[in-house]
C-alpha cells in the first residue's frame, strides 16, 4: 500500500512538472491518470471478476444442454479468465501500470463478457438460432481446438502468402510511385495509367490470373501485390511531389545532388504520406488474400473457410474467423508500431 | 573560409502573373550591384519588391531573364554549396536531428567521413551541443534558425546570403541573434547579403545599405554605414541614420513626426 502511494505521487510530480502548454500526442502520455484518478472503488474491482463469475455460471448452467466434451474446454477458458480477473484485482495495487491499463479496459471488457453471455443464453442457452449455422461460443472453442492441426497450418500458409505479395507489391509501389513523383516523363506516362489501371480491384482480375499463371499459389501473390501496388503508388506519388519546395531548394545550396535530393529528402519527406499508403494497402492485401483463398489456393484461412463450410462445420468457420481477426490485427498493430519507430520525428512533443 | 566577391550587371527577372494568363509581371529590372569580398551588404525594400528573387537569383535557384551574375568574376550556373542560403523560415528537415541536420551539407556533398569532427564544431559555435539529439519541432524559433545557420556555414560558403532570417523572432531574440550573427561575419569574413525589413537591424550590422524601390524593384539608394562597430543603438549617429532611411521609404514626414514629437 505505502509503496504504491509512493510510485503514485512520485508519477504525478513528473506530469505536473510538464507545462501546461505541451502538444502531447503521445496516448500513453494523453492517458495518463493522476494518483487520484487510479485508485479504484471496490465496487470498481470487482466489476469484471464479477461479469466473469457471471458468465462461468451462465455457462455451466446452460452446458448441462449440451455434451460434455464440447464445452469442458470453454469452462477452462472462462475459469482462468475468471481467476486472471480477480489476481489483477488484488495486484493492481502494488502496480501502478496495471491500475492505469485496468481502469482504461475495464469497460471493454465488462461489456465484451456480457455480450459472450448474450451468444451463450441465445444459443446453447435457449437455442433460439437454427443449429449447425450458430454454433455456441463453447462449441467455437471447441472447434478450435480440436481442429488445432489443420488450423495452424492454414495460418501459416496464410502468413507466407500475405507477406510475399505484400512485399512485393510494397517494393513495386515504392519504386513507381518515386518515379511518378519526381521525374514527369514517368509523371506523364505513369499517372493515366495509373488511373484506369488501379481502381480495378484486384479480385476482378482472378479469371485472367487462372489463365496465365502457371500456379495458383503465384497468381495469388500476384493478385496481392496488384492490390497493394495501387494505393501504395498513388500514396507515393503525391507524397513525393507535395515536397516542400523549400526541402529542396535549402538542400540544393548545401551541395546536394540528384540522388541525394531524392533519397535523403522527398522520400523522407513524403514517408507519412506513404505509410497511409502502406496501411490502404495492407487492408487491400487481406480483402485479396481471403478470396484468393477461397477461390483457387488449396491451402490457408480463406480456403479454411469455405472447406469447413462445405461440411456444414460452422464451428470451425467462426474459430477461423476469431484467428483471422487476430492475425490481421497483429500485422496492422505491427506496422502501426513501425509507423511509430520511423515517424517518431512527427511526434509533438516538448518545446524548450 | 576565403570570401568571395559577387557582382550584379543590369539583372532582370519577370514571372508569369498569377491572375492573368500569358501577361509578366516585371519584378527586378536593371539591378547593379557590386559587393567585395567579405562585405556585409543590407538589402531593404518594400514587401513584393524582389529582394527574395534576388537572393534566388544569386544563390543560383533561379536565372535571370537578363543581365548576369558573377561570383569571383565566374557566370553563376546554378546552386552551389559555395553560396549558402538561409531562409525567414529556418526549413529544418524535420525528420533529421539537429545534429544531422547540421551535418546536412557534408553529407550531400559526399565528405561527412572526412569533417565530421567539424560538426562538434558548428554545435558549439552556435551553442546547441545540449540539443544534439534533438528533433525540430523541440526546438524554439531562435535554436531553430541557429541550427539552419550551422547548416549553411558547415560547407564554408564564400557568400552568405540571408532572406530575412531574424523575421519571425521576437524582439529580443532578434537583437541577441543580430550579434550571433555578426560574431560569425567577424569570425569567417563571409561576403553576406542580407535582406530585412527592419531598418535597426540593417543599419545595426551592415557595412552598406541598399535601397530597393517598389516593384520593379530597382536600387533608389545606396548608403555607407560608416559607424564603428560594436554599434550603439541609441547613439544620435545610429538615429539620424535611421530616420534619413526611414524618409528615403517615405514613413517619414509629418506622420512619423508627430508620433516622435
Amino acid at each position: 500500500m505505502l509503496q504504491g502511494q509512493k510510485i503514485s505521487r512520485q508519477s504525478q510530480v513528473t506530469v505536473g512538472s510538464v507545462p501546461s502548454d505541451h502538444f502531447r500526442a503521445d496516448s500513453a502520455e494523453r492517458y495518463a491518470l493522476s494518483a487520484q484518478e487510479r485508485k479504484h472503488s471496490t465496487s470498481a474491482l470487482l466489476t469484471v471478476p464479477v461479469t466473469a463469475a457471471l458468465a462461468l455460471g451462465i455457462h455451466l448452467f446452460a452446458a448441462k444442454n449440451e455434451p460434455p466434451n464440447e464445452s469442458r474446454t470453454y469452462t477452462i477458458v472462462l475459469g482462468s479468465f475468471f481467476a486472471g480477473a480477480i489476481v489483477a484485482a488484488v495486484m493492481q495495487r502494488w502496480w501502478p501500470a496495471l491500475q492505469t491499463r485496468m481502469r482504461r479496459f475495464r469497460p471493454l471488457f465488462t461489456v465484451g463478457v456480457l455480450l459472450l453471455c448474450v451468444w451463450e443464453i441465445i444459443t446453447s442457452g435457449f437455442r433460439m438460432l437454427p443449429l449447425p449455422y450458430f454454433p455456441s461460443p463453447a462449441g467455437v472453442v471447441q472447434s478450435m481446438i480440436n481442429d488445432r492441426g489443420l488450423l495452424f497450418d492454414s495460418t501459416w500458409h496464410s502468413l507466407v502468402l500475405l507477406l510475399s505479395g505484400y512485399l512485393l507489391g510494397v517494393a513495386a509501389g515504392l519504386v513507381t510511385g518515386v518515379c511518378i513523383g519526381w521525374s514527369s516523363p514517368a509523371r506523364y506516362w505513369g499517372m493515366p495509367l495509373l488511373k484506369v489501371v488501379g481502381p480495378i480491384p484486384a479480385t476482378a482480375w482472378i479469371p485472367l490470373a487462372m489463365v496465365i499463371s502457371p500456379s495458383a499459389l503465384i497468381s495469388a501473390a500476384a493478385l496481392i501485390a496488384l492490390a497493394v501496388w495501387f494505393p501504395v503508388t498513388m500514396l507515393t506519388a503525391s507524397g513525393i511531389s507535395n515536397t516542400r519546395a523549400s526541402y529542396l531548394d535549402v538542400a540544393r545550396t548545401l551541395g546536394a545532388n540528384a540522388r541525394y535530393l531524392v533519397f535523403r529528402i522527398a522520400i523522407p519527406a513524403a514517408l507519412p504520406s506513404i505509410f497511409v499508403g502502406l496501411f490502404m494497402g495492407l487492408g487491400a492485401s487481406f480483402l485479396t488474400l481471403v478470396v484468393a483463398e477461397s477461390v483457387g489456393v488449396k491451402s490457408g484461412l480463406g480456403w479454411y473457410v469455405s472447406w469447413a463450410q462445405g461440411w456444414a462445420e460452422y464451428g470451425k468457420v467462426y474459430a477461423a474467423l476469431v484467428i483471422m481477426a487476430a492475425f490481421f490485427s497483429t500485422i496492422m498493430t505491427l506496422l502501426f508500431r513501425l509507423r511509430d519507430r520511423v515517424l517518431v520525428w512527427q511526434k509533438g512533443m516538448i518545446r524548450w | 573560409m576565403v570570401a568571395s566577391s559577387l557582382q550584379l550587371r543590369d539583372v532582370g527577372k519577370s514571372f508569369p502573373a498569377p491572375d492573368q494568363p500569358l501577361t509578366y509581371r516585371t519584378v527586378l529590372e536593371t539591378i547593379s550591384i557590386s559587393l567585395e569580398a567579405g562585405e556585409l551588404v543590407s538589402l531593404v525594400g518594400p514587401s513584393g519588391c524582389g529582394k527574395s528573387t534576388l537572393l534566388r537569383l544569386i544563390a543560383g535557384l533561379d536565372f535571370p531573364d537578363s543581365g548576369e551574375l558573377l561570383v569571383d568574376e565566374e557566370p553563376i550556373s546554378g546552386p552551389s554549396a559555395e553560396r549558402g542560403l538561409v531562409f525567414q523560415d529556418p526549413n529544418l528537415f524535420p525528420w533529421l536531428t539537429v545534429r544531422r541536420n547540421i551535418e546536412a551539407g557534408l553529407a550531400a556533398r559526399g565528405v561527412l567521413q572526412q569533417k565530421r569532427s567539424e560538426v562538434k564544431e558548428f554545435m558549439r559555435l552556435v551553442g546547441l551541443e545540449a540539443f544534439a539529439d534533438a528533433y525540430p519541432h523541440h526546438l524554439s524559433g531562435g535554436m531553430a534558425q541557429r541550427v539552419a545557420l550551422a547548416r549553411a556555414l558547415i560547407n564554408h560558403p564564400k557568400v552568405l546570403l540571408l532572406d530575412e532570417p531574424l523575421g519571425a523572432l521576437d524582439a529580443f531574440t532578434r537583437m541577441r541573434m543580430q550579434d550571433e550573427v555578426l560574431r560569425l561575419w567577424q569570425n569567417r569574413r563571409t561576403t553576406m547579403l542580407l535582406v530585412t525589413h527592419d531598418i535597426d537591424e540593417a543599419i545595426y550590422m551592415s557595412d552598406r545599405i541598399i535601397i530597393l524601390t517598389q516593384r520593379p524593384g530597382t536600387i533608389e539608394q545606396i548608403i555607407p554605414i560608416a559607424l564603428d562597430r560594436p554599434r550603439d543603438r541609441s547613439s544620435s549617429d545610429f538615429l539620424s541614420l535611421r530616420s534619413e532611411i526611414l524618409e528615403l521609404l517615405h514613413f517619414a514626414g509629418n506622420r512619423s513626426s508627430q508620433v516622435t514629437a
